[in-house]
């Protein structure tokens, strides 16, 4: 028999108390719960994470390489893999490289089509985050809803585009394709019926009390470390820091339309939760202003045929995409092909906070603050 | 209007031949299996079409009529697959674990009272079979990922093994308050103690109280969202039954779903008169009207939509913590049951019935 004196002189003869043994545990890359092909090395002690190592490389396919054999124009299709939930804006980011280089000038139907595309992409990406974030804190049906008004939108992309999810629609020098005729009158409807099913998702799912307890003040990402950490978009604001380059350098017709920036206080998983639900209504608002008055004009004002020699120096075309702000860095040669391609990713950078703000907390916290973070693993390998 | 009780064992034992004696316990064990098995396919079926309809699809629709055959398909597919063990692996212990999962449940099938005339056996001290029994299952589970010599099948036994403990504290609680307001153990006598309205009405407040508790309990015994921390898909890819294939991982299934109408059962027959029309007091003409559908009848359309609720339930939360976990039960549940069962006494000793 074990006497309870004996054990709580062991407790107290060992500095910290009684240990336990930790153990090392793989998280993916084949887990349901990483989004893709991201892998974790845990160290935990019984159900608490006390290090998190993220190894990346399992979707890497060298598109920064490749990019330095191609022309300015053939670059977008690639980029259209790297985040593919926000492949629009990641072609407008290495549009505006190029146009920059080349000295385009765009006309007012271009930047708002463009405009209003990517704020349909961004409706959409964050309505997949949602329902993904519903079946990794075990609430499978709200899968389903987020997929069923996501369908929506990537029907009318279709239309447009061709594609549903690899867009490859903004070129430098203007679109692909001109709208479909049917694009201003679908996109009012899905708009209209949207707003009554965000409604619907806030009492599904926000108001629940599982969900707030399983969100609130779990995986706190203070402001100072979410700088330094390098982590823009949601998850940034979901700290409190109001960047947003929509608004603080505006491109495409942002400048022009009305629009708030949602920004969290706590900077825990419910402020991001709560900043990106905020955000899909934002982003209606932006479409409401644009879709009635699509000024008329070409949709393309580049020659298909046009060599894209690119002058001696470099160009750098940002964007926020649906994750955070994707830089685009473009060393030109005098020749049609780039010295070198580089992209700033935002999800790679928001991957790290994880590093930070997961060790102390439980295993189903590690899970919950990973979907909060809304990362795309192939544009972190790119 | 007086019920007549009469089990398969009361049967049994008022046998005049051994041949008979004998139909008897194989009417008895073949009762039992065949519940067991169809209660699987039934409720396997309803999962699928139910969560299928709350979730905008159709659910299975091409093997049989709506795919009423699904779940046959299904179980000759599992059937046929490759059994697998993993390396290292506990062999015997691997092995042996969904069988004891699976027995659990088919010890309890037992005493479930379907009608008057339908129950296997009736033991004078049900309850607290019931009780001791059902923790049987926990054992399984703890077993299956202890074996597996998988880390994520050993944390999701773990997390099992400890809710499944837990809660049972409060189920037994829940069904303690019913053994003091129907003064039996005795399953049967519980039924028939309600004969003047079931208890979750009948005893003023704290049988519905000790009805929701036990509905959260059971919700956490027999591991469903929000409880299902054992499984935690997206956590721990599936949990303790991370390893299983084939037909084992069947019979966890299996055990899985029978478990659910287990619960549902208890829960209808403590708390909502098990086979006993809904009668109100002195109501005697009400009352007549109620008894025209047979017990039988009213018992699984009771059970029916108990086990609707689990449903709807499961496909509507988040999953918990557990933390979270352990603190509702420890925290709120416990001292709410103990609570709830000094008040029934005084509810007894008063005889404060409604009606």
């Amino acid at each position: 028999m074990i006497e309870v004196g004996s054990l709580k002189a062991r407790m107290e003869s060992t500095p910290g108390g009684l240990k336990t043994e930790e153990y090392f545990v793989n998280m993916g890359p084949q887990h349901p719960s990483t989004h893709g092909v991201l892998r974790l090395v845990l160290k935990m002690d019984g159900e608490t994470v006390r290090e998190v190592i993220p190894v990346l490389g399992y979707i890497h396919r060298s598109i920064e390489k490749i990019a330095e054999h191609l022309n300015g124009r053939q670059i977008v299709h690639l980029t259209d893999r790297m985040d593919y939930l926000s492949s629009a804006m990641n072609n407008w980011a290495v549009s505006l490289a190029v146009e920059e280089a080349l000295q385009i000038e765009l006309n007012p139907r271009i930047e708002t089509i463009r405009t209003i595309v990517a704020e349909l992409e961004r409706i959409q990406s964050h309505l997949l985050w949602w329902g993904v974030l519903g079946i990794d804190l075990g609430a499978v049906t709200t899968f389903f809803y987020g997929f069923r008004d996501r369908e929506m939108i990537t029907d009318i992309l279709e239309e447009t585009t061709g594609a549903r999810l690899t867009l490859n629609y903004i070129q430098p020098g203007g679109l692909m394709f001109d709208i479909h005729p049917h694009f201003v009158k679908r996109v009012k409807e899905v708009l209209a019926h949207l707003k009554i099913k965000i409604c619907e998702y806030e009492t599904l799912l926000s108001e629940n009390v599982i969900l707030q307890n399983r969100l609130r003040n779990v995986g706190i990402l203070t402001s100072e470390k979410a700088i330094s950490m390098g982590s823009t978009g949601p998850v940034l604001r979901g700290s409190g820091v109001a960047l947003d380059l929509r608004k603080q350098k505006p491109y495409g017709v942002y400048g022009s339309v009305e629009f708030d920036v949602p920004v969290g206080s706590v900077g825990d998983s419910w402020d991001r939760y709560w900043v990106r639900v905020e955000e899909i209504r934002q982003s209606m608002r932006i479409i409401e202003q644009l879709i009635d008055n699509i000024p008329e004009g070409k949709f393309m004002v580049m020659k298909p045929a046009k060599k894209l020699t690119l002058p001696k120096k470099s160009y750098f075309g940002q964007v926020e995409t649906a994750r955070g702000i994707l830089g685009v860095y473009i060393q030109g040669c005098e020749k049609e092909e780039p010295h070198r391609v580089h992209f700033r990713s935002p999800n790679f950078n928001n991957l790290w906070v994880i590093t930070q703000i997961a060790p102390g907390g439980k295993m189903a916290d590690l899970v919950a603050t990973l979907s909060t973070l809304d990362l795309v693993i192939p544009d972190i390998d790119r | 209007m007086s019920w007549e009780i009469q089990t398969i064992a009361d049967r049994a034992a008022g046998a005049t031949s051994m041949a008979e004696v004998g139909a008897y316990l194989v009417l008895g064990v073949v009762l039992g299996l065949a519940i067991v098995s169809l209660m699987g396919l039934i409720l396997n079926y309803s999962e699928r079409k139910i969560c299928a309809h709350i979730q905008c699809r159709l659910g299975p629709m091409r093997v049989g009529f709506h795919g009423l055959l699904q779940p046959i398909a299904d179980g000759v597919k599992l059937l046929f697959k490759e059994d697998i063990s993993p390396r290292n692996a506990d062999r015997l212990v691997y092995i042996m674990a969904p069988f004891i999962s699976l027995l659990a449940t088919f010890l309890i099938v037992v005493t479930v009272p379907f009608s008057p005339l339908v129950q296997i056996a009736d033991l004078n001290i049900g309850v607290v079979y019931v009780a001791a029994v059902s923790g049987f299952g926990v054992l399984g589970v703890l077993l299956a990922g202890w074996s597996s010599n998988n880390k994520w099948s050993m944390m999701g036994a773990m997390r099992a093994g400890a809710q499944m403990v837990s809660y049972e504290l409060s189920a037994v609680l829940a069904l303690l308050t019913v053994v003091l307001l129907s003064q039996s153990l005795k399953l049967s006598e519980v039924v028939l103690s309600q004969e003047q309205g079931w208890w979750i009405f009948r005893a003023p407040v704290v049988g519905l109280v000790a009805c929701v508790i036990f509905f959260v309990a059971s919700c956490a015994e027999i591991n469903r969202t929000p409880f299902d921390l054992a499984e935690g898909e997206s956590e721990l890819t599936a949990g303790f039954h991370t390893e299983y294939s084939g037909l084992r991982f069947a019979l966890f299934f299996l055990a899985e779903f029978v478990n659910m109408f287990l619960v549902s059962a208890m829960l209808v027959t403590f708390f909502l008169g098990g086979w006993m029309p809904f009668h109100l007091g002195g109501l005697t003409g009400f009352n007549e009207v109620m008894d025209l559908l047979p017990p039988g009848i009213w018992f699984l359309g009771k059970v029916t939509v108990v086990v609707l609720l689990f449903m709807w339930v499961r496909w509507t939360f988040p999953r918990l913590r557990i933390d979270q976990v352990m603190n509702l039960e420890w925290k709120i549940l416990l001292p709410i049951g103990f609570a709830n069962l000094f008040l029934t006494s005084i509810v007894v000793l008063l005889d404060l019935y409604l009606f």
